[in-house]
């Protein structure tokens, strides 16, 4: 079965349907790992998002139950070079191709993908259709350019939890698979939910967190309420802008408990804060990203994925930018001066990616440890 | 951070001659290095004793010593420049081991030199198999189960506590040299004892068997700030078992999922930081069990490798360069990607493409070798190949092997049937054989198991090879068959079916060629119905991060993808045609050649273009030229990309055969080729033209002729009269090529050769015996000649040109005799009108010159050549194919050299045991050195020491040579005598010896019975042997004499030639000791 992908800039691609047929919009955008696709599928930050595979090859190791980032799949479709059939892998239980069918994910092979990624870098991230049914050109990208932007959308409703939850499950290990949390719990922490990586939820129980994961309306008394040693918030999907409420939230929330952000959660704390943020031109999506911290020479590299960043020039004098991206030097991380709140653009809990930024999360145990001793004392 | 400033001088060490196992990568990691170095304003100096690499060029370094690369040079090299630093890590092991000595022995200490890169310390823990282990068990990383061995008694221990199979590795050798796999006690003893010979330290590790197990590489880098980035995985087809030069590789890792990735990546940022490389690269391999993911980490490298070459041309990544700018104190943060410009080499390069490597064997070279491949490294080169998908990047692997190989063609079945019969009984036990051994054909045992009907579950069992893999060749084995299925297709080629069929397999890769195999046509018919439908390839580049940004570098690959990148440019363009995989007979110089002649057309303000596939050259870093085509050199691809580009001229002849074979395919298909007309080499290459042209010269040559059958082939010999040089025609290195004493032997040789080499027919020269050999470059413009070099071999005529030791200027030939030598070859280039280089070799004999072969084309001894004159013969003729003539470059007279330079030639013996090390016409030797002097004896002395022969200063001489050469063995044997040495000699030598006053005392052959002169080799009581055979009882009789002498590291001799010079090496030795000079003293006037 044939498929076709349509740009709204016009720009038509032919090839192969994978997973399932039918016919979905969606941002346009490119991720460089060339490992963890199955992480991606699931992770709810794609959510409105057509991601296409620099790598070629995509499901040569198949699926397996355990790597993933959320119950399912969330990005709009995937687009790859070569969808492999006949995976190999001691823990692959099923091909990528019965996966997204399986998820009712559209997917498109077949096509020169390199040629796509260029054409995005060049022209922007840009609008999509991605479609089975209809392989006229004309009608595709007419169908595109008529499709909501993911500018000023709230995707985040669309991932977010309904009801709050307890989450117990720590990192994974070769031999063991997850491990369950380790003995007692030191520190009580809620973690809004916009579209949360369980490899984040996972990285706060080995650290010795008790974690009850909210919806991402949840108001900041509520929160509070819980009297958490701390508060996370989470990536997501999308614009940050129009997530008011959960700017809201966080601005009650500053100074009272030590708030740590990740991606959306970053944004989101910088808009608190009353900076701006902007649409990157094609984003960065990937695992390769140098992020500078400090003013040294200390680079880490880095697992990311967003199509919007904090304006540095937004940013006021309470909120010192703590890491920089390497390539573009884009605000990556940021902490406030005075209040226990900091926050990274990219991610940590790496899944897929890298571990160099997995300190972060120890970080967060020591501001929760310092303001509970802060907290006693007064 | 900023570059330091308290070092100024930085000395670099080079790998020294191509070993197995120790190939071009080490140029191209040195070149880089020299490069980063002196831009960074360093004054550098280096040691290499290869005068065959672009390093060495006196343009690289400020001073550099072409001396050999041991220890003790080393040390006088420090004592006469006084560097701040050295730099250990860019020459191969050789390097390191040498750094290591004169760091141990106090002389860095001594004289103020810091290690950089890598400490001592982190050498040490790395490269000890002992302090390694402990290393990675302080920091929670598994190794498999071992024990080190330093006796027998040691060996049995340890085996009784790990049991079989196990794997033997010597501790500090190169390429896993004396290392193997054990299955039994049998086994195990001869390999222990012989790993433990093998290792300098005399220390083997036995170690666990992971054989079977998934193999990986990653390549790391570090910097002083403490950060650690990963260039490349690397993922091995062959499973561990295999040495990773003689796997076929992929790169990226393929079968891991990002969880099992970052394991093995956090893993080796550990293992550097423990081992603590300070900068730089390093290579960290890895076992992983397929079964439940066990990782286990094999080894690590402390410097750049092989690998790290690959990487780097996989990637677009310069790990060397890098590497040494590391070295002086930069941060990865502060080192501009050159091919994204905006961006820092501080990123983890993401690749959109998928790299295949193939080593490339030589096994027709040493029939008597095993060809199993096991952990010590058998390959001599390798070739390396860029697609989209995996398939397609592998059939171009396979062609770019140029083994005669266009894809998988069957060994077993008549692949043109889409149904194979079936396999049973012992045709199914030798394919079994040859899945579960493992032996360099069989990628393609793979494809015909699959035509047998062999399950992918089957295969798997027998060869542990990831069923990924397999599930690929088994879409290009089905893919075949639908395309033999479809021949009938070809009756109306213009369909949209054939159209789509014929897309679909160029995408797999599948060349014209192999098309043209299944459907029975010529390969020009399928190029026909490809361009009629446009299927044509596009180029897209390789640009480190997979088109996240633009990249300013056409690195370029092709693929049957939509949208080309290409993008060629306007401007007046030359295209250049590398030699493809490096292989016994065509190496590292002509890559120098092509090298050179993209500098030189580059200065003269053309765009260079180059065309190769040889990861581990200079050639393809994409900094070489102006536009690199990573791609195989076969007709198919050569032409797309002068489709794509239209140069201006292109040049057959600097990379050796490779493209002089598609010189006249070329130039029928309208490509303009450049310099000496593909007629003219076709005149040279033909014996009958070439009789005609010598006719009409007057020159002569041996009496000779040419058999089409074995009949023939008798009645030519019986009219020449033996003894015969037989080859067949058009091969490079001597490949197959035998010196021929009898009717027997000729017959014999016949039914081998011609069942060789079916489309050629046989050559037959008369073989002078005790003749000199003579090697003649030259460069023309058409009209004008001047001569290069001429080089005066010292092993006589009848040992293969490229394995004979050779002198520039002559040694001993007579004027008159240099005279007509040039007279002739201005004659020859004239006649031929060569334009660009060429090549003559000459024999001797008495007054008469004989001419052996001209090639009009850049030769194995044009680097040596330029080295020992100053003149960069490459570069000129390079100029001159572009139009320039000798005049207006100012080249007007040949320079002949005050110094003497001597070229010896290097073996890879050790690493086939069983293989007699007996020169001979065919070509055997992997690499080369230089020994420069102003005295003969010192010149010769160095050349041996760059080649590891040692020659000794004292002790006893064994001395067993035939009848026809007693006589001249006399003099040198009294030279030794007389110098202080004790002569010892079989009976019939002694005899003769004594007959000249020399006492000799006699010993046994071996077949003569015990105490015999092999027992006296291996207890090490011989420091020199002088052995010449004749015939085929003597040769197998004194074979292990050879053997032991090689095994045991004393120098031996099996040519008269050889013989007297090393007798005056010797006398130089103990003279004097040997001092060092710099090229840039030894030419100043080029300067």
């Amino acid at each position: 079965m044939k498929a076709a992908l349509a740009l709204a800039d016009g720009r038509v691609f032919i090839g192969r349907a994978i997973g399932s047929p039918g016919e979905i919009s969606g941002e346009v955008v490119f991720n460089t790992s060339m490992t963890g696709y199955q992480e991606i599928l699931t992770d709810p930050s794609y959510r409105g998002e057509i991601v296409t595979m620099t790598y070629p090859l995509i499901g040569n190791y198949g699926i397996n139950r355990e790597d993933v980032e959320s119950s399912r799949p969330h990005l709009a479709g995937f687009v790859v070079k070569e969808a492999c059939d006949l995976p190999s892998n001691w823990r692959c239980e099923l091909s990528l191709d019965a996966y997204l069918k399986e998820n009712d994910i559209i997917g498109i092979a077949g096509i020169d993908t390199r040629a796509l990624v260029r054409h995005i870098r060049d022209q922007g991230a840009q609008t999509g259709v991605l479609s089975t049914l209809d392989l006229d050109a004309d009608s595709l990208v007419a169908k595109a350019q008529a499709a909501p932007s993911i500018v000023g959308r709230d995707l985040v409703r669309e991932v977010t939890c309904q009801t709050s939850y307890a989450w117990d499950e720590g990192t994974w290990d070769l031999a063991q698979g997850y491990q369950a949390a380790r003995d007692a719990a030191r520190f009580k922490v809620v973690a809004y939910d916009f579209g949360i990586k369980r490899n984040i939820l996972r990285n706060l129980v080995s650290k010795g967190c008790s974690v009850t994961v909210v919806p991402a309306t949840t108001s900041a008394e509520e929160v509070l309420a819980m009297q958490p040693d701390g508060v996370f918030l989470s990536n997501g999907p999308g614009d940050p802008e129009p997530i008011v409420y959960a700017q809201e939230n966080i601005r009650k929330l500053l100074g009272k408990v030590p708030l740590f952000g990740i991606c959306l959660g970053h944004q989101l704390l910088a808009l608190a804060l009353g900076g701006r943020t902007f649409k990157l031109k094609f984003g960065h999506r990937g695992g390769n990203q140098p992020v500078r911290r400090g003013a040294g020479h200390d680079v880490e590299i880095t697992s990311q994925n967003h199509g919007f960043a904090v304006d540095a020039a937004s940013l006021r004098e309470d909120a010192v930018v703590t890491h920089i991206n390497l390539n573009d030097n884009t605000v990556e991380g940021l902490r406030h001066k005075v209040f226990p709140a900091f926050s990274v653009q990219y991610h940590p809990e790496a899944s897929p990616g890298p571990h160099d930024a997995n300190y972060l999360f120890d970080e967060f145990i020591e501001l929760m440890e310092k303001h509970q001793a802060v907290s006693r004392h007064s | 951070m900023p570059k330091r400033t308290d070092i100024k001088k930085i000395l670099i060490v080079g790998a020294g001659p191509i070993v197995i196992g120790q190939a071009c990568e080490f140029d191209y990691s040195g070149t880089q290095a020299c490069k980063a170095l002196k831009e960074e304003g360093y004054e550098v100096v280096l040691l290499n004793s290869n005068p065959a690499t672009i390093m060495t060029d006196p343009d690289f370094a400020d001073r550099t010593y072409v001396e050999p690369v041991n220890p003790e040079t080393l040390a006088r090299i420090i004592a006469k420049e006084r560097p701040d630093a050295l730099l250990p890590t860019l020459g191969g092991q050789t390097a390191l081991n040498c750094a290591v000595a004169v760091a141990k022995d106090g002389t860095l200490d001594k004289y103020g030199v810091e290690l950089i890169g890598a400490k001592l310390p982190a050498i040490e823990k790395a490269e000890d198999r002992t302090l390694f282990k402990q290393a990675m068990q302080n920091i929670g990383v598994t190794v498999p189960e071992s024990g080190l061995a330093h006796n027998l008694q040691e060996a049995m221990e340890v085996i009784e506590r790990i049991g079989f199979p196990v794997i033997i590795r010597p501790s500090f050798t190169l390429g896993g040299t004396g290392g193997g796999i054990a299955y039994n006690l049998e086994e195990y003893e001869q390999i222990a004892m012989a790993g433990i010979d093998a290792s300098p330290t005399n220390e083997v590790l036995v170690e666990e068997s992971v054989i079977g197990w998934k193999e990986f590489e990653l390549e790391v880098m570090r910097d002083k700030a403490d950060n650690v980035v990963i260039i490349c995985s690397i993922e091995n087809l062959d499973p561990m078992g295999v040495h990773t030069g003689d796997s076929i590789t992929v790169a990226p890792a393929q079968t891991l999922t990002d969880k099992e990735y970052q394991l093995m990546r956090d893993a080796s940022i550990r293992i550097i930081r423990e081992i603590g490389v300070e900068t730089g690269g390093s290579n960290i391999q890895f076992g992983i069990n397929p079964d439940d993911g066990r990782m286990v980490v094999i080894e690590m490298n402390p410097r750049v490798s092989r690998s790290s070459a690959l990487a780097s041309k996989a990637t677009g990544f310069p790990i060397a360069k890098i590497a040494a700018k590391l070295s002086i104190g930069y941060t990865l943060d502060e080192i501009p990607n050159d091919i994204t410009r905006e961006t820092y080499a501080s990123f983890e390069p993401t690749i959109d493409y998928v790299v295949t490597k193939m080593p490339r064997f030589t096994f027709e070279k040493f029939p008597q070798a095993d060809a199993t491949l096991t952990t010590q490294m058998k390959s001599v080169g390798e070739a390396m190949a860029i697609g989209r998908t995996f398939k397609e990047s592998l059939q171009k692997a396979l062609r770019s092997l140029e083994i005669g190989s266009c894809g998988f063609e069957s060994r077993l079945f008549d692949e043109t049937l889409a149904e194979p019969r079936p396999l049973e009984g012992s045709e199914l036990r030798t394919l079994e054989a040859k899945l579960r051994i493992p032996n360099w054909e069989r990628i393609w045992y793979l494809a015909d198991a699959l035509r047998a009907g062999l399950s992918l579950d089957e295969i798997f069992e027998l060869t542990k090879i990831d069923r990924w893999f397999l599930h690929n060749i088994a879409q290009i084995v089905a893919m075949e068959k639908r395309l033999i299925q479809a021949v009938g297709l070809l009756e109306q080629p213009d369909g949209e079916v054939f159209r789509t069929l014929l897309r679909e397999a160029k995408q797999m890769g599948f060349a014209d060629l192999r098309l043209a195999h299944l459907w029975k046509v010529r390969e020009g018919r399928v190029r026909e119905l490809r361009h009629r439908h446009d299927i044509r390839p596009v180029y897209k580049r390789v640009d480190t991060c997979g088109a996240e940004f633009e990249a300013y570098t056409p690195y370029l690959y092709s693929s049957y993808e939509e949208e080309c990148e290409a993008a060629p440019s306007d401007r007046r363009k030359i295209m250049i045609l590398g030699g493809g995989p490096n292989r016994i007979g065509q190496g590292i110089e002509f890559d120098y050649c092509c090298v050179h002649g993209a500098f030189a057309l580059s200065e003269d303000g053309f765009e260079t273009i180059m065309v190769n596939c040889n990861p581990e050259t200079v050639s393809t870093d994409y900094d070489t030229s102006d536009r690199l085509y990573f791609e195989p050199l076969t007709l198919e691809d050569v032409l797309e990309i002068v489709h794509i580009e239209k140069p201006e001229g292109v040049i057959v002849q600097f990379g050796g055969q490779t493209p002089l074979k598609l010189a006249v395919a070329l130039e029928q298909a309208g490509v303009p080729i450049i310099g000496t007309t593909p007629d003219a080499i076709d005149r040279a290459e033909d014996r009958e033209r070439f009789q005609a042209l010598l006719n009409k010269l007057g020159l002569k040559q041996p009496a000779n002729g040419i058999a089409r059958s074995i009949a023939e082939s008798e009645k030519i010999a019986e009219r020449i009269g033996y003894p015969v040089v037989v080859r067949p025609s058009y091969v490079l290195g001597g490949r197959a090529m035998e010196i021929v004493y009898d009717l027997q032997q000729l017959r014999n040789y016949m039914q081998y050769a011609v069942a060789a080499s079916p489309d050629h027919p046989i050559l037959i020269d008369k073989f002078l015996e005790q003749a000199i050999e003579v090697d003649v470059d030259a460069l023309s413009d058409r009209s004008h000649v001047v001569i290069g070099g001429i080089m005066q071999h010292i092993e006589e005529a009848g040992i293969h040109s490229g394995d004979s030791a050779c002198v520039l200027p002559p040694y001993s030939l007579p004027k008159p005799i240099v005279d007509e030598i040039r007279h002739q070859t201005v004659a020859l280039a004239l006649e031929l009108e060569v334009c660009g280089l060429m090549n003559i070799q000459f024999a001797v004999k008495g007054d008469q010159i004989y001419l052996l072969e001209v090639n009009p084309r850049a030769s194995r001894t044009a680097p040596f050549v330029s080295k020992a004159t100053g003149r960069p013969l490459a570069k000129i003729a390079a100029r001159i194919m572009a139009g320039k003539s000798l005049q207006e470059l100012g080249i007007d007279s040949e320079i002949v050299p005050t110094q003497i330079s001597i070229k010896e030639s290097v073996f890879p013996f050790t690493k086939f045991p069983g293989v007699d090390s007996l020169l001979g016409p065919e070509m055997k030797s992997t690499g080369e050195v230089m020994g420069i002097d102003f005295e003969f004896g010192k010149a010769f002395a160095k050349a041996q020491l760059g080649a590891n022969v040692r020659l000794p200063i004292s002790g006893q001489v064994f001395v067993s040579v035939r009848e026809d050469d007693k006589a001249a063995v006399v003099e040198p044997v009294r030279k030794l005598r007389d110098a202080g040495f004790v002569i010892i000699a079989t009976k019939g030598t002694a005899a003769y010896l004594r007959a000249y006053g020399i006492h000799a005392t006699p010993i046994n052959k071996v077949k003569e019975g015990r105490p015999h002169c092999v027992d006296a080799i291996k207890n090490n009581q011989i420091s020199l042997v002088f052995n010449t055979t004749f015939g085929a009882q003597s040769i197998i009789d004194s074979f292990s004499i050879r053997r032991s002498a090689l095994m045991h590291n004393v120098a031996y001799f099996t040519t008269v030639a050889g013989m007297q010079a090393a007798a005056d090496g010797i006398l130089a030795l103990k003279r004097e000791t040997l001092d060092v000079t710099p090229l840039q003293e030894y030419y100043p006037q080029n300067g």
